[in-house]
């Protein structure tokens, strides 16, 4: 058995990153806490660093229950670099808060939760990863103190707790006719067992990762959290964790379940189906701008969750997925950052954007475009491939209603693009370092869209 | 060379900003000007040698085999430099424009960039990146620089093309699918049709791409979009819309369907031609009830493009005369251009009544020839050259396409090509109508605002019509061009 620490090390440096921001913050005064953020950003940074050197190197298999392989390197850089930006997204407005360095480690740990999440082979380590990612999320949510966040925090453990629950019986009953909780042991123990068993033992799992992914039937957090939280931990809720929760998805779908096993392929598509819809459906009304973003994450996780269902049934799934997950985070982050940066959570506040500051005002027209799949963005490219994926894996269906969904969904991003061209009513002063994290993403999703052939190659 | 040329509109637009804003339209119509001499450089250059030309393949998503791949032959050359063309056109016409000149050059420029791009590209997710691109930027020129309602037109405009380009996505995701080895370049996907083995894949991916290709093209019953989006659309961008936009779902349909779907093509050939029909006759008919002239030109449009779809319909017999297929193959083309610049005119044209007297109902017009003697001529000019009288380039668009459907000795062909000339009739009618109320006739109450033509309107207008004449009355050079192509696409298309 490999034991070797080193293979885990962007792991190991965000927990020493976030040890140390703890215990710095613990000696440092209230002035100077922002040191803390540097640590943390200094060890996202090393992680980021040596997980692109790892991802150079041949897969391997750590404490048999990590695997090192193209999708943890995938989720490991999107974390990282993601978590980064909500860094700087966050240390405005935590600047000289009472608990400004536990904000900056429980991000830390979240990250490290999801990170884990979708490394691991073991429906064991998948458990407590889920923990990990989920339990400083519920704190991050209620950070404010306010009505608002208590009742986001509230709804998010109270959901969060109980679908873990229900994911815990999942693993007791897949653990009980597979014989093992390694997915390797799954595959081969799952091929003989009975079939409701398993059909059982997958849906319960599943309520605990979607919860995460924030899709149907687990989707009700995600407008409360992502409206009552501050906007910097509503941006990396609705961002970082889910990208663990989707790795782990298509980990277990292609390593763990034998071919057709728990009716995975239709019972995914559907979940998928529902999600973008409803989701779609939800974000038409909306005047709040966060509530808005909450809605149109729950949609395109259902696009994420196209490939997720295709998993083991064609070799598009897995780039695609990882590809659309990552171009996904990218965009959202810049979304959130827009509304950071402008400061305003309705709709009105937006008219004439364009004008007032053309830079944000772009970087906001490129990122939701984007969300629509507009060339050259990233998420065009990801979606062609989750396109391709569903039609390659024999689901034509989903990928005509995928096509609907998108149509649909143009209209109330235009619903937020329109008035940014009308004339501004008021002067609006945008936070300067929520602006440069929003330009900087817009250009970053062009830049990947425009060289996609550069990040898919590995 | 040809990837300067398409790129060079969108390198200006983003230096645009920093040029003070006097000098604006001037470098718009410099750079416009230097890209059609780009361009028709490269077509003098290349002559009427068939085969693919100023090729450049650069690796992109190398993991889908996506690159950016790049070519100009026999049928992109004539439709870059119509490209071109209007886009010089609608930046001379603009020169007086006030409202917010720079964002509306920059868009123009972009939207270059996009049409000259999609005609030249040779990777079909290259295409689609264009194809959707030009959705983006022509609902933002309705949208910021349009009148009457045009936020409900440009949403209308948006939704409907872009829920056709991705039915299109889908079908060109079939098509990749289908090859073997999975692939998006246009070339080995024409020298080896994929989905070959399998009817029922072939048929289907031919519907998403069809249907894709129809909405933009657009066919009856797909068309619904257009009308608002013209009467809407400020007088540059319909012209663009109409010169060029509806030509790429054409385009794609010679480029794209045709060749790489050769058996599906000619099993549904019989589709074609009766959605061809119904749009030839169903687009003059509602044309000819038209009191809003911008409406009116629109609905010539479905007409037009009606005698495309009709063309290559009867270029998918395969049991059916070769030459005839390869004649209606070559009008088809041709009705392109020549399509492209005379409603690109008409729009031109009646923009400046809507400049002048802000209106474009036919009712309210009359002896306009009168008042404004020279506008009068050339609306004329542009009215018989729509109606397809010889001597001008619709004539030579329009002959071709129906000599090659009706002569291609099947008996389907033959019988909706016949029907198919009633279409001419009815624009006879309604052209001559509005000849008659507008131009002739007793003065309009709003025909004393309609003073002459200026002069940036002449300048943008006149080589239009020019240009017609000139294919008109000597079509060689541009037919000389799209023969190698429509041979090798009826040789195609009949494998």
């Amino acid at each position: 058995m490999n034991e070797n620490p080193a293979d885990v090390a962007p792991e190991l440096c965000v927990l020493i990153a976030a040890v140390l921001g703890l215990v710095n913050g613990l000696f440092l005064p209230r002035t100077r806490q922002w040191r803390v953020a540097l640590v943390c950003a200094a060890g996202l940074v090393a992680g980021l660093v040596v997980a692109a050197v790892d991802a150079t190197r041949p897969d391997l298999v750590v404490f048999d229950a990590f695997v090192v392989d193209p999708i943890t390197h995938v989720t490991r850089i999107t974390v990282l670099g993601a978590t980064l930006l909500v860094l700087a997204l966050a240390a405005g407005p935590v600047r000289d808060h009472p608990r400004e360095s536990e904000h900056y480690v429980l991000i830390l740990l979240s990250a490290l939760g999801a990170m884990a999440l979708g490394a691991s082979s073991d429906l064991l380590v998948v458990v407590a990863a889920y923990l990990l990612a989920s339990i400083p999320a519920y704190a991050l949510a209620g950070f404010g103190k306010d009505a608002h966040g208590t009742e986001a925090a509230l709804k998010y453990y109270l959901m969060g707790a109980f679908l873990g629950v229900v994911m815990l019986a999942g693993v007791t009953l897949l653990y009980g006719v597979g014989r093992g909780t390694a997915y390797g042991t799954l595959r081969a123990g799952l091929a003989g067992a009975p079939s409701a068993a398993v059909s059982a033992g997958v849906v319960a799992l599943l309520a605990g990762l979607l919860f995460k992914a924030g899709t149907v039937p687990g989707q009700f957090w995600v407008p409360d959290v992502t409206e009552g939280a501050p906007p910097a931990v509503a941006a990396f809720v609705t961002t970082v964790p889910k990208i663990g929760a989707f790795a782990a998805l298509l980990r277990f779908g292609s390593e763990a379940l034998p071919p057709g096993a728990g009716g995975w392929p239709a019972l995914v598509a559907v979940i998928a189906a529902a999600t973008m819809t409803l989701g779609n459906l939800a974000a038409f009304g909306q005047d709040n701008v966060r509530r808005l973003l909450a809605y149109s994450t729950v949609s395109q996780a259902g696009y994420l969750l196209v490939p997720v269902a295709m998993a083991g049934r064609t070799d598009l799934a897995r780039t695609a997925l990882l590809f659309y997950v990552a171009a996904y985070a990218v965009t959202n982050l810049g979304a959130f950052a827009v509304v950071l940066a402008a400061g305003r959570d309705d709709l009105a506040a937006y008219t004439g954007l364009l004008r007032t500051s053309p830079l944000l005002g772009l970087s906001l027209v490129v990122c939701l475009l984007g969300f629509v799949g507009t060339p050259p963005t990233a998420v065009f490219v990801g979606k062609v491939l989750m396109f391709g994926a569903a039609l390659d894996g024999r689901y034509a269906w989903l990928a005509a209603v995928a096509a609907l969904n998108t149509v649909a969904s143009v209209f109330y991003y235009l619903r937020w693009i329109v008035p940014l061209f009308r004339r501004p009513d008021g002067a609006l002063r945008p936070a300067r370092a929520a602006s440069a994290v929003a330009v900087a993403a817009a250009v970053f999703s062009v830049a990947l869209g425009v060289g996609a052939g550069v990040a898919l190659t590995p | 060379m040809l990837s300067l040329a398409v790129f060079l509109p969108l390198a200006v637009a983003l230096v645009l900003p920093a040029v003070p804003r006097r000098a604006v339209p001037w470098v718009w119509i410099a750079v416009t000007l230097a890209d059609l001499a780009l361009v028709a450089g490269m077509w003098a250059a290349h002559g009427t040698r068939p085969g693919i030309a100023y090729e450049a393949d650069v690796r992109w998503i190398p993991s889908v085999r996506a690159g950016y791949h790049v070519g100009l032959d026999g049928l992109s050359l004539p439709l870059v430099t119509l490209t071109a063309v209007l886009f010089a056109a609608c930046a001379v016409y603009s020169v007086r424009q006030t409202h917010r000149v720079r964002a509306f050059a920059m868009l123009f420029l972009f939207l270059e960039t996009v049409c000259l791009g999609l005609f030249a590209a040779l990777d079909l997710l290259l295409f689609f990146v264009f194809f959707d691109l030009s959705i983006v930027g022509m609902y933002f020129v309705i949208l910021l620089w349009g009148h009457g309602d045009r936020t409900a037109s440009a949403l209308k405009f948006f939704l409907y093309t872009f829920l056709g380009s991705l039915v299109l996505l889908l079908g060109f995701i079939g098509l990749y699918l289908g090859a073997d080895p999975h692939t998006f370049d246009m070339v080995e996907l024409t020298r080896h049709p994929p989905l070959a083995g399998s009817p029922g894949l072939a048929g289907l991916t031919l519907l998403a791409v069809g249907i894709g290709l129809g909405i933009k093209t657009p066919v009856v019953p797909f068309h619904t979009w257009l009308p608002p989006a013209h009467t809407d659309a400020p007088a540059a961008g319909s012209a663009i819309l109409a010169g060029v936009m509806l030509k790429m779902g054409a385009y794609g349909f010679v480029r794209i369907a045709m060749p790489m779907l050769p058996d599906a093509w000619h099993r549904y050939a019989l589709v074609f031609l009766i959605v061809g029909l119904v749009g030839v006759l169903y687009g003059a008919l509602v044309a000819l009830a038209q009191d809003n002239v911008k409406r009116l030109v629109a609905y010539t449009s479905v007409n037009h493009m009606g005698y495309i779809v009709l063309a290559l319909g009867a270029a998918g017999y395969a049991s059916g005369h070769e030459d005839a297929r390869r004649l209606a193959v070559t009008g088809a083309v041709t009705q392109m251009v020549s399509h492209g610049l005379i409603t690109g005119a008409l729009f031109l044209l009646c923009g400046v009544l809507h400049d002048r007297a802000g209106s474009y109902d036919l009712g309210r017009f009359g002896g306009i020839a009168r008042t404004a003697p020279v506008y009068a001529g050339m609306l004329a000019l542009a009215a018989f050259a729509a109606l397809g009288l010889p001597g001008l380039s619709g004539f030579i668009a329009e002959f071709q396409i129906f000599a090659g459907t009706i002569g291609s000795g099947t008996t389907a062909a033959a019988v909706t090509g016949a029907i198919a000339v009633l279409g001419i009739l009815v624009t006879a009618a309604l052209f001559l109508r509005v000849l008659h109320r507008a131009v002739l006739g007793a003065p309009g109450e709003l025909s004393a605002r309609v003073g002459d033509v200026r002069r940036p309107e002449l300048a943008a207008i006149v080589p239009l019509l020019a240009l017609s004449v000139l294919i008109g009355v000597a079509p060689r050079a541009l037919l000389d061009t799209i023969e190698p192509l429509s041979a090798a696409v009826t040789a195609l298309a009949g494998r």
